[in-house]
């Protein structure tokens, strides 16, 4: 008992110094770039190298921070969710209900897109809908905390949270109409067949979920930082040269068929969210539509040849296609009525 | 003689901890036998639903991460020595 209390004693002094220490590091980053470009590299607050230099300067160490903060925390948050634990929650549910839990799941589940065939024959197997299964698989990919970190670092809280909640409408949704399509027997036989065992669930420390959050850290922001530094420089480098509205007529809001472009034109792209916020940032930043510029990130993240490539193992054709034209038609809709209302 | 498998269909992470299994054996100075599953049936058969899976004779010890070297070391040293409670 004394060393339990004193491990979670030490263990939340601990994170209130990572707190702190944390706050602190973000406070500064303002003084911080503002001193570097215009007292130590004398450049002019007017001019377009000193804009881009202090924007890449406060953007990246603040895009970096703010994603080793939630990172961290999400680690923690999804060492209480396990894919077995989540099949149990949505095994037997009715649709409806079932979707809007798989969806919500699908974010807080430790998930990778290369597991997205046994996570699917797990699903079916244990009784969860096909269409509650897709509400999952298309929630898992969408709505991660590296994209909602990257748009709440630079585009905006606002944005960010429309963005979580039209990502889980959309996956509650799609998954709602695979469900209707019924669209059973375009599983491969084989999933059906398949026995599949029972795993106990594991007995987790406080200290074994931080240490499985600090992994996380490591492999996310380890794998991502290139993405956000390059990304962030190139957002820079637009920021002050090329003419703000430069974009205003070939991704404004005028013509109808953007956003359907956007959206095609995004499916064969595939990027993380880390590689394509910063751009889409940009070209925010000068003039594409909002709406626009939101429909091509979600299908660059949510529809990806090689995710569909992989899943083309348990499922036909036609089940595929029905997911891109489900799923797509979903972020068409949301690109319009983005457009509309801001 | 050990027997340690890596459970997945061949991602970058199962290959990941392969390399991993055969460094922590190394490392614990045992003979074992890393093998890959990337049968799916017999993966799913194992209650597998996120790769990749690590198992040390028969008992899945890890799922769904690549754990590091020293908590591979762990998990095998563990087996190691509920099976043999005497030495």
């Amino acid at each position: 008992m004394v060393v339990e209390r004193q491990s979670a004693v030490r263990l939340v002094a601990g994170f209130a110094l990572l707190a702190l220490v944390w706050a602190g590091a973000y406070a500064a980053l303002r003084p911080l770039a503002d001193a570097l470009t215009y007292d130590l590299f004398r450049l002019s607050h007017d001019s377009h190298l000193g804009s881009s230099v202090n924007f890449f300067l406060y953007d990246t160490p603040k895009v970096l921070l703010l994603l080793t903060g939630i990172v961290f925390l999400m680690g923690i948050v999804r060492t209480f969710f396990s894919p077995e634990s989540t099949r149990r929650l949505l095994g037997g549910r009715r649709e409806g209900v079932g979707n809007v839990a798989a969806a919500g799941l699908g974010v807080v589940t430790p998930f990778c897109s290369c597991s997205a065939v046994p996570l699917f024959i797990g699903f079916v197997e244990a009784g969860v809908p096909l269409g509650v299964t897709f509400s999952f698989l298309i929630a898992a990919p969408m709505v991660n905390e590296v994209a909602v970190v990257l748009l709440f670092g630079l585009v905006g809280w606002r944005i960010a949270v429309l963005y979580v909640a039209l990502g889980l409408g959309i996956a509650i949704v799609s998954g709602w109409v695979i469900g209707r399509l019924r669209m059973e027997r375009h599983v491969e036989a084989f999933v059906y067949e398949m026995a599949v065992g029972q795993l106990d669930s594991e007995r987790l420390s406080w200290a074994d979920r931080v240490d499985r959050a600090r992994q996380a850290v490591r492999e996310i922001v380890g794998r991502v930082w290139p993405f956000v530094v390059a990304a962030i420089a190139v957002g820079a480098g637009i920021h002050g040269y090329v003419p703000e509205a430069f974009l205003a007529d070939v991704m404004g809001k005028g013509a109808w068929w953007t956003v359907p472009a956007a959206v095609v034109l995004g499916v064969p792209m595939y990027s993380n969210a880390a590689g394509i916020i910063p751009v889409v940032e940009a070209l925010m930043d000068k003039g594409a539509a909002t709406g626009t510029a939101l429909a091509f990130m979600m299908s660059v993240i949510a529809l990806s040849l090689p995710e569909m490539i992989i899943l083309r193992r348990v499922l036909r054709w036609p089940l595929i296609a029905a997911f891109i034209g489900v799923v797509a038609s979903g972020i068409v809709f949301v690109g319009y009525v983005f457009n509309l209302v801001s | 003689m050990l027997r340690i498998q890596v459970l997945g269909p061949g991602c970058a992470n199962c290959q990941k901890l392969e390399a991993l299994a055969r460094q922590a054996v190394a490392g614990l100075g045992v003979e074992a036998e890393v093998q890959k599953v990337t049968d799916m049936r017999q993966i799913m058969a194992r209650g597998v639903m996120a790769t990749p899976g690590l198992a040390v004779n028969d008992r899945l010890v890890s799922t769904g991460r690549v754990p590091s070297v020293s908590e591979v070391m762990t998990l095998i040293a563990n087996v190691l020595a509920e099976e043999s409670p005497g030495s």
